[in-house]
């Protein structure tokens, strides 16, 4: 049974999304972590960085794969982890607390309303 | 057929367990246009003896370099390799593996590829060091291509005299990219990298604190490109570069008409996850002993698919074991002896040579191999002495010809060379003077 | 490593350092004249330090001898690779390659003295084209994945040729990761066209992908989950109507080899393994070769150099305007040609028949024994190589991991693992045809033990392999997390 907080939002590619004021601090979940297996590093994106919703921003790596993270909403990257790169396993360890990705500034509000609360996240996932 | 150990029962037993009547039942996805009914026309099978017999009869069609005076270098060399290495790598454990993905059972292979890492990390004068390249002139050119992904810039800028064959191979490698081109000016804000061969194509070392200055002040990466490996016992280790990639088949690996040979690549710390191919790592198992395994394979085909540093798959492997082992038996003292005597022949070469009258020795330094430039036509007289048993070097353009020594050459054969080049003068001259 | 780690070995299983770690002490391993010391003319001081081990000739036998029995090979057990096509090395093929006349040889000589070089070239290409059906060859290419880059190449010359770039090539989900990387590395986009529930390309799909912009097609046939296609011929026409060439990626050669030839099921451009289907010896991990072979209307654009025959003379020509260019410094990989040539004219047609239908017949064998105890994502006959997954063991705790680490335990090399990723937990076994049947039973025998040890409940006993090889599972996370890429001199083992 994975860990789904139930303050923060989800999306369908098992990230999870909260808000510090204005700007979304961004992760992936418990589910992805433990499906991942111990990773080894993590390709952070630059701070400043524009993305779009759906783009692949972030890559996690463990021994055998490489798996993107998917942008849950347009903005800037105004953030990033950087204990990450000595730290890869941090996500594994605490995927909500000391592993978290980075923090965007959305530029869509409208965005927000397709992300996905604790309840149907856990539906997708069981 | 002495290779197929399946006997008629056995077939016949096995497919009675599969529930086919025949061979041809299994292959019942094929289409019937593309089932063949009769052998296809090629030669029946053969016995060792006639295969070896034929074989040898091509072979003995060919010249090998043991059989005269060889001076023929240009980014392929003719040295000794001790019979120790070919005895071990043709042990069944090293020749007959497969790639170490299995590391509990590989270790043999990969204690081999740690210590090959180790030797060109410190010959280069690296941080590390990759599993090896398929050749010199692949390895450059992925490393021009990792200059691109590191610096995000378009142009690979060549300095001095690169061997022509690399050039040509990173022009087939950039063929398909729109945005690149190949220069030989200065390095400037469109710069990846400025590629400088050392010895250069003419054999001259080169000096490397200005390129990195360059380099440094431009934002492009310095990849130093070295195809005559030994000349690292004797030149200085090429520390300011960012990349060193090039041909390590002097040592330990057959000259075998131009393949397999055996590419090295290393570089700095900080680009090590876009370096391309194999890497071999240090950890433990589970009972806490030191062990080898393949490591960062995230950055490789078989997982980042398209996204991979490159496409390669295989090293050369039992050529980069075979150049680990010579390496050990040649060691700190006989790495540099080895190099310090391959110089020495080729000064006794050119001393030799600057007797002989109208012949020119341009170079102004050099390793083990360097210019002469003839009163005649350099193809012709490579075409000629061979006809007398001498090969001669390899001709470039006009009357250069560009001509290596190693330790494999005597001082007869430089008397043999230099007797025929003066004769080839003496006509020439009769020539000219008719 | 301490010498208390040295005399961990036991009996003939040995504990082996480094050559590095052998100390320092001004042995040499090479007897060489003495130098001069004359002046340099190098431009330079002489080096000073390289950072090399100093071990006499009987120190480096012992430590390469020792650490080959940390290794397992064809030649000590079954290697049930899929897709890698681990046959016997035959060691007539090393005895020709070391010829003086084939091993001695500079590849920039003058065309008269190495014409028996190639004629050896020369001999394989036509057997290559033969076999393939695709008229013309190159054995430029090092290895597979350098032929499906020549491949792709000569592909992308030829639409370039027409005087319109097409920018896709479509490639199955089956594919091995040197596919897309290949397309890639030519400027292409990938598309995936998705399989279907029988393990075989979605041809519906395929064809609505289909588009002018499409340059080609990758497929491997038998495919990847050891399947022929049976619609491929369907493919071909549309992918030709639509102008777009057939890459056969030809990893599974083995499979059709002397019985069907590719060119007769609609393929443009093919690549073959030496090291596989030709039985070139993998020396743990390369070199390899990897020609290919392409119809007559692709032929002007092979990478230089080419060989061509005049009367009874080769030539080398080395500027071509309409080749994709140089692939690589020389002449590939002669020394595999060599070998793999003797191995062609040791087996002939007749053999080479033999060849595949005795691999096809031991990779059916080996799937009708286990498929009762373990779970067939695919139905029907495989080819060379049959795929089973651990869907019937992986609730019991017993994952395809586990499987393989165990086969190791019991001395046999595992399978291919988690490739390829159209299932989970895939394990892809290809016997090759120099198995005999008792080889094959033991692997069955022990396969089934492993199903009945999880079905009665041992699978930690499973997880815990392997016990008795040289080492036993690896941290692979501390590995890339902290990577050790060589020996310094403050390394100490644990």
């Amino acid at each position: 049974m994975s860990n789904i907080p139930a303050d923060v939002k989800y999306t369908d590619q098992h990230e999870w999304l909260k808000f510090e004021g204005d700007v979304a601090v961004i992760g992936i979940t418990d589910y992805a972590q433990a499906s991942l297996g111990d990773l080894v590093f993590v390709e952070l994106p630059a701070k400043g960085k524009k993305v779009k919703l759906n783009d692949a921003f972030v890559v996690v790596e463990s021994v055998k794969a490489a798996s993107e993270v998917y942008a849950p909403l347009s903005g800037e990257v105004v953030e990033v982890n950087a204990a990450l790169t000595a730290s890869p396993g941090l996500i594994n360890t605490s995927p909500y607390g000391e592993g978290w990705i980075c923090k965007i500034l959305p530029s869509d509000k409208a965005e927000l309303g397709k992300l996905l609360d604790a309840a149907q996240y856990k539906s997708l996932v069981g | 057929m002495r290779y197929l150990p399946l006997t008629p029962r056995d077939r016949t037993e096995m497919l009675k367990s599969i529930g086919v009547k025949a061979v041809d039942d299994l292959y019942v996805s094929v289409p019937k246009e593309a089932k063949l009914s009769a052998l296809i026309d090629l030669p029946a099978h053969q016995g060792e003896i006639e295969v070896e017999k034929a074989l040898t009869l091509m072979a003995q069609k060919n010249h090998p370099a043991a059989n005269g005076p060889f001076f023929l270098g240009a980014g392929c060399y003719n040295h000794h390799i001790p019979a120790t290495v070919d005895h071990l790598i043709q042990r069944s454990e090293f020749l007959t593996s497969y790639t170490p993905y299995q590391p509990e059972i590989s270790q043999g292979t990969l204690t081999a590829i740690f210590e090959f890492q180790t030797i060109i990390a410190n010959l280069t004068g690296m941080d590390i060091a990759n599993a090896s390249m398929y050749d010199g002139a692949t390895a450059t050119a992925e490393a021009a291509l990792m200059a691109k992904r590191v610096t995000g810039r378009a142009n690979i800028h060549i300095h001095g005299a690169l061997h022509p064959q690399y050039r040509e191979v990173i022009e087939t490698y950039i063929r398909n990219y729109s945005d690149v081109s190949v220069k030989t000016s200065a390095p400037d804000a469109n710069a990846a990298c400025v590629i400088v061969q050392t010895p250069d194509f003419h054999g001259e070392p080169q000096a490397l604190a200005a390129l990195r200055k360059q380099c440094d002040e431009s934002g492009a990466l310095l990849v130093v490109v070295v195809n005559e490996i030994l000349s690292l016992g004797l030149l200085p280790a090429p520390v300011e570069a960012d990349i060193v990639a090039g041909e390590a088949q002097s040592i330990g690996v057959p000259m075998s008409f131009g393949g397999p040979h055996l590419g090295f690549f290393a570089c700095r710390k900080q680009y090590l996850r876009q370096m391309p191919g194999r890497l071999c790592g240090e950890t433990v198992d589970k009972d806490g002993r030191r062990s080898f395994v393949l490591t960062l394979s995230t950055r490789e085909q078989h997982i980042r698919r398209e996204k991979a540093t490159s496409n390669i798959c295989t090293n050369q492997g039992l050529f980069a074991l075979a150049f680990t082992i010579h390496m050990s038996l040649l060691g700190e003292i006989g790495f540099k002896k080895l190099a310090r005597l391959n110089h020495e022949r080729a000064c006794l070469l050119a001393d030799r040579l600057s007797k002989v009258k109208n012949i020119k020795l341009p170079n102004k330094s050099f390793f083990n191999e360097f210019v002469v430039e003839l009163p005649v036509s350099a193809a012709q007289t490579v075409k000629e002495l061979a006809a007398k048993g001498i090969i001669a070097g390899y001709p470039l353009a006009g009357n250069k010809l560009l001509v290596a020594a190693t330790e494999m050459t005597s001082e007869a054969d430089i008397e043999v060379l230099a007797g025929a080049l003066e004769k080839l003068s003496a006509t020439a001259r009769t020539k000219e003077v008719a | 490593m301490t010498v208390s780690e040295l005399d961990k070995g036991r009996g003939l299983n040995v504990e082996e350092n480094l050559l590095f770690e052998k100390g320092t002490n001004g042995a040499c391993g090479v007897d060489l004249p003495e130098p001069k010391n004359t002046p340099l003319r190098t431009g330079f001081a002489a080096r000073d330090y390289v950072g090399l081990p100093e071990v006499s000739e009987p120190q480096v036998m012992r430590h390469f001898v020792r650490l080959s029995k940390l290794n397992y090979a064809i030649d000590s057990g079954l290697y049930p690779l899929g897709s890698c096509t681990m046959k016997h090395n035959p060691r007539l093929n090393e005895k020709v390659s070391r010829l003086p006349g084939f091993a001695g040889i500079h590849p920039l000589q003058p065309e008269g003295t190495i014409q028996g070089a190639l004629e050896v070239i020369y001999t394989v290409q036509q057997w290559l084209a033969k076999l393939s059906g695709l008229p013309h060859v190159t054995l430029n290419p090092a290895a597979g994945a350098h032929g499906e880059f020549a491949g792709i190449m000569v592909i992308h010359r030829a639409h370039e040729a027409k005087g319109k770039v097409r920018k896709t090539v479509l490639i199955p989900d089956s594919a091995h990761g040197t596919n897309p990387a290949t397309a890639a590395a030519c400027g292409y986009e990938t598309k995936t066209i998705p399989s279907t529930k029988d393990g075989t390309v979605d041809v519906d799909a395929f064809k609505s992908m289909l588009n002018d912009d499409v340059a080609a097609l990758m497929l491997t046939n038998p495919n990847t989950c050891g399947l022929f296609e049976p619609r491929v011929k369907e493919i071909a026409d549309v992918l030709h109507k639509a102008g777009a060439y057939f890459y056969c990626d030809g990893a599974n050669f083995n499979a059709l080899v002397g019985r069907i030839r590719p060119a007769d099921f609609g393929v443009d451009v093919m690549h073959f393994n030496l090291h596989k289907t030709f039985s070139t010896p993998h020396g743990g991990g390369g070199p390899g070769c990897g020609p290919i072979a392409v119809s007559a209307e692709l032929a002007p654009y092979l990478p230089v150099p080419k060989i061509v025959k005049e009367k009874d003379a080769y030539k080398l020509v080395t500027e071509d305007k309409d080749s994709i260019g140089r692939l690589k410094g020389f002449n590939g990989q002669f020394g595999m040609a060599v070998r793999a040539l003797a191995y062609m004219m040791s087996h002939g047609s007749d053999g080479l028949r033999q060849v595949a239908e005795d691999a096809v017949l031991n990779a059916n064998y080996i799937l009708s024994q286990l498929r009762d105890q373990y779970h067939v994502p695919f139905p029907g006959h495989c080819m060379h190589e049959c795929l089973l997954t651990d869907k019937l063991q992986k609730d019991k705790g017993v994952t395809t991991n586990d499987i393989a680490k165990t086969l190791i335990e019991y001395g046999i090399h595992p399978m291919t693992v988690y490739f390829p990723l159209v299932v989970q937990g895939a394990m892809l076994i290809e016997p090759t045809e120099t198995e005999t049947k008792a080889s094959l039973d033991h692997f069955i025998a022990v396969m089934k033990m492993i199903a009945e040890q999880t079905i009665a409940g041992n699978s930690a006993a499973l997880q815990n392999n392997p016990v008795s090889s040289p080492r036993r599972r690896l941290d692979e996370v501390q590995a890339a997390r902290n990577p050790v890429l060589k020996w310094t001199a403050k390394d100490t083992a644990a």
